[in-house]
Parts: structure tokens; sequence; C-alpha cells
């Protein structure tokens, strides 16, 4: 299924890009008439005379031994410009989502165990947190914290790891601030149900300790609910990337995937989205896999088929 | 609870009339979902109303440009002053309501119709038509909704258009497999298939009866994706791949005066902000009610 998946996704990349209105020819030349003579070299050197299969197979064999085409406004390797950049973008979203993780479950963890002021003041406050799209949190953080408070800088990417996690600390709060709204939301509800679920209310009444009353009783079956959304979330990060990327000035993958959209430049256009979609199919097969480790009955169900 | 009816019914079968205390009915539409769900939907309105009559109440031409009032706060009848190239930042506010309103508009009724067909048609076949459905609607879940949206914009040009039909695809998947769980809850029901015993065709009692009975969850689904759909389609023209500046635009707003971030004027960017967070919260608030009186409704 993955294979499958990850097959289709590059198809429908490679055919996006071959429908593209504009001749890739005109675009290696920059626009000038060439004679017929260099334009059957050309054809010849990109595969551009066969048939668009053989074409999407040429593509596909060269994408599986890496060499993802060259950038047309760079003239460099596409691999080469996503591999240096690449760790910016996944250290972004790492740093999201361990905020996400923490934050986002421990609030939501506190607010489903207490009802009350601080079960409400939560609801609230994620309610509006959850409907700022990152480029707004973005401004606001800068705003306060870099141009009132002068914490920390503004834009760029650091140069060692201090500077970098000073860089990254705002982008990484803009990155996650509505999804750990969403993951709050979602772990406070699955507390509350599971907390007044008959066994639970059981175990109560027989006097177990709270502590291993929540880990035993509550977590462990709130866990299913919170990975789901925990998961999807954390998957749709590496997407939105690209807006706080550009909204700090990161050098990482979105923000060159946006830059190389505008200007056309397809073969990076193509590489990224490769890249990306792989990422985002990975996260959803590890949250799979935590599925069967949480909960027993998903393996024992699977074999049972 | 039952009981709070015309009678009690004792265990004797005997029916004793008890006096009438009429129930009241669970409150059904706007008024179900309670003070938060109404002041959503006031916003909501007078967005949309916004949206429809911008251009002619802005009190400015948003887009005439006079650069000595480049950053000027507020001063009398500009509200909220001047932005980057000195024009009234309250008139393009109120003009750009139109195109940040009418992309997520066009996301969520060409997703909701897609989506809701294939959901019905998978739901209804049953069998090789619902394992293709929902296989081809598995892979889509592998394109998040951004980066198709940026893909789009690249290949055929930056532009609202692009942008907008791109979502609708990458949102389908998720109104599909909702609406489709249900539809087959629905298609199990004896009334469709009473229907089908007098004979009614399955395009009639899907129209006349399933799809209906869909509409509450449809009708939810697509607030919650209104605020979605805002949220993304305000970032790609934040990137400069949506909405083409100078044209007014919340999204373009931000980007095109994040500079004034810097240098102490945040008014023209955070105001725009401000525009997008307080109509998207409206959307999922009411979203989220109007979900919860559809399932409540749906059990």
């Amino acid at each position: 299924m993955l294979a499958a998946s990850l097959l289709i996704a590059s198809f429908v990349i490679f055919a996006a890009v071959y429908l593209a209105p504009g001749n890739p020819l005109s675009a290696l030349s920059g626009g000038r008439a060439l004679p017929a003579s260099s334009i059957r070299v050309l054809e010849a050197r990109y595969h551009l005379n066969e048939p668009f299969l053989a074409q999407y197979w040429y593509w596909l064999t060269n994408v599986l031994h890496g060499n993802l085409g060259i950038s047309i406004t760079l003239r460099e390797n596409v691999s080469t410009l996503i591999g240096s950049r690449i760790w910016t973008t996944a250290g972004l979203v790492l740093y999201a989502s361990v905020l996400i993780l923490l934050f986002g479950i421990g609030m939501g963890i506190v607010a489903g165990l207490r009802p009350g002021f601080l079960d409400t003041s939560t609801l609230v406050v994620t309610a509006v947190s959850a409907a700022v799209p990152a480029f707004v949190a973005a401004i606001v953080l800068i705003l306060v914290f870099s141009v009132k408070l002068g914490w920390f800088p503004a834009l760029g990417n650091g140069t060692d790891l201090v500077s970098n996690v000073q860089h990254f600390t705002l982008p990484a709060i803009a990155l996650a601030f509505s999804a750990l709204a969403i993951v709050a939301r979602v772990t406070r509800t699955s507390i509350r149900e599971e907390g007044e679920r008959e066994h639970v209310q059981t175990a109560v009444s027989r006097g177990i300790p709270a502590r291993q009353l929540i880990r035993r009783h509550i977590l462990r079956n709130a866990a299913i609910p919170i990975t789901t959304i925990s998961g999807i979330t954390i998957a749709s990060l590496i997407a939105v990337a690209a807006v706080v990327e550009t909204a700090f000035s990161l050098n990482g993958l979105g923000a060159y995937l946006v830059q190389a959209a505008q200007s056309k430049d397809l073969a990076v256009v193509q590489g990224i989205s490769l890249v990306l979609v792989t990422a985002f199919v990975l996260v959803n097969l590890l949250v799979d896999v935590l599925y069967a480790v949480l909960d027993p009955r998903v393996s024992l169900g699977s074999r049972a088929q | 609870m039952s009981a709070a009816g015309g009678g009690a019914q004792l265990s004797t079968g005997m029916v004793v009339a008890t006096p009438v205390t009429r129930r009241p009915r669970p409150l059904t539409g706007l008024r179900g979902t309670g003070v938060a769900g109404m002041v959503s939907a006031a916003v909501i309105a007078i967005a949309t109303f916004v949206a429809i009559f911008g251009p002619l109440l802005a009190p400015y031409n948003p887009n005439l440009p006079n650069l000595s009032l480049a950053w000027v706060g507020p001063v009398g009848g500009h509200l909220l002053g001047f932005d980057f190239q000195g024009r009234d930042v309250f008139s393009r506010l109120l003009a750009g309501a139109q195109s940040s309103m009418l992309g997520p508009l066009a996301v969520v009724v060409l997703s909701m119709i897609a989506g809701a067909v294939l959901a019905v048609v998978a739901a209804w076949r049953r069998g090789a038509a619902d394992a293709v459905i929902s296989s081809g609607l598995d892979i889509l879940f592998a394109f998040p909704g951004i980066l198709l949206a940026v893909l789009a914009t690249a290949v055929f040009g930056a532009g609202l258009t692009a942008a907008a039909i791109a979502l609708s695809i990458a949102y389908m998947p998720y109104v599909a497999r909702v609406l489709r769980g249900v539809a087959l809850r629905e298609r199990s029901q004896p009334y469709i298939a009473a229907l089908e015993v007098q004979g009614s065709s399955a395009t009639v009692i899907c129209l006349r009866h399933l799809v209906p009975n869909l509409l509450p969850l449809i009708v939810a689904q697509g607030t919650i994706m209104f605020g979605w759909a805002m949220v993304d389609l305000a970032a790609i023209s934040y990137l400069g791949l949506g909405v083409q500046p100078p044209q007014a635009n919340w999204g373009v707003m931000i980007s095109e005066n994040q500079t004034g971030i810097v240098q102490g004027y945040p008014l023209p960017a955070l105001s725009a902000g401000l525009c997008i967070v307080a109509v998207v919260i409206a959307f999922n608030v009411l979203g989220e009610r109007l979900f919860a009186q559809a399932e409540a409704a749906g059990r």
C-alpha cells in the first residue's frame, strides 16, 4: 500500500509537470530560437521525443538512483540543492512536533482531568489558537519576541547549535501553534470520555490510587485517539513548514519550493514535492505502527483476517 | 426520560395518565448551537455582507497608492492608517474580504459536491465500486492540501483558481470518508429497503431520501472546511502564489506589509491577520456545534 501510494504520487507529480503549459526546450534555451539540429540533440538527450510513459519511466529510474534533474535557475543538481536544505525543514518540523507532543498533550491531560476553571480557560484559549494560521502566528511572534522584547532573532538560520535553537524557536512555535491547540482539544475530550467509563468509575470506588488509575485505565485507552490526532497534525506540518520558513526567511525545503514555484523551476518543484509526499506518507506509516504497539488488539485483528 | 410524554407505562401493562408536561423538543438549526454558535453565525453573516458589498462600502479607493502617506498611522477618517504604499488599510480590508471569502467558498462547494457524490456511490454500490473509490481516496490522502496547491500554481501559474481547485481535490477525501461511513449506515436502514421494494430507482432514493438525510452532516462538515480552506488559501496568497497584488486580499496584505512589523508599523499586517482569525474562529466554533448536533440527531 505504501509503495503503491508513493508510485501513484510520483506519477501524479510527473504528469502535472508534464502537462504544464510551455515548451521545456524554450526553458532550456532561455526563449531563444534554436536550430533544428540542436533541437534534435536536446530532444534525444532529455528523451523529449519519446512517449509520455517512457519519459515517466526514465524520470522514475533516475529518481530511484537519487538523480532528480537539474535546477534551471541555479544550474545545479536538484538532489544537492535538496540535501543542503532538508535539515532545516527536518529540524523545524521535529522541534514543532516536540512542542506539540509536550504541551498539546500535556494541556489536554490537565484540562481533561481537572474540570472547572482550568478546563474552561483551556477550551477558550485553544478555540482561538486553533484558528491562527502559521503566518499570522509568525508575525505576532516576531513583533512581540524579537521587535519588542528582543529575546529571539526575527529572521534567518543560525550558525552553530545554540544559535540554531535560538533561530528555530519562534518558527517552531509558529508552526506548532494551531496544531497544538487541536491536539490539546482532542486529548481533553478523550481523557474526559475514558474517565467517565464504567470500569474507571469502578476502579475509583475500589480506591485505586489516582496516579495508577490515570496511567493504567485512562491514558492507556485514550492513547489511540491522541496518537491519531498527533500523527495527522504532525504530518500536516511538513507542508505548512513552507509558510513558516518563508515568514522567517529560513533556508529550508518549503521556502525553496515556493521560490521554485514562483520562478517555474519545475525540476525543483517535482523533486521537493516528491520528498515532502514521501515524508508525509512515512509519518502516517509510523502512526500505523504505533497503533499496533499501543493497542495489541490492532495487530491481533489484522492477523485474524 | 421517555415517560415524560403522554403517559407512564407500568409493568402491569396499565397506562396511567400523567399530566402532560411537554418536554421542550431539542432545538434544531441555528438556535440549537447555543450562544457561541449564534455569535459565530453573526460574525459569518457580517463577513459575508462585507465580502459582497465591501468594494462599495470602502470609504477610499483601496488600490490608490500615495507614497507620501506610507506607514502613516490612524488619522481622522482613516481608522487603521495607511499601508506600505500609503493606501487606506480599512478600505483594503473591506475590499479584500471578497477574494478572501470567495476562494474558500469555491473550495467548500467543489469538495463537498465531489466528496458527497463519491461517498453516496460507494455506499450505494458497495463491493468493487466502494473498494475502488476508497483506495483512490486513500492515495489522495498522501497529498497535503498546501503542497498540492503549490504544485498546481507552479504548473498552471499563480492565481486563486488553480489553488482553489487543487485544495478542493485535497479536501475531497476528508469529506468522502466522513460521509461514506454515515451513508453506509443509512443505506442499511429499513426505509431504504422499503423504498427499493416499492420500486423507486436508485437515483431517486439517493437524491430525495439519502442525501437529504446526510444534509445536516454535509452542512457541518462544509462549515468546518470553510475555516481550513480560508487558512490554506490565505497561506497560498501570503506565499505570493494565490491572489496577486495589487488586488486586495487578507493574505496578500500580511505579506506585503510584513516589513512594517520589524520597522515598527505593525497595524496593517496585524489587522489583516485579525480578520482571518476572527472569521476562522467563527467557522470553527459554528461547525463544531453543528457537527455535534448532526451526530446527536443521527443516533
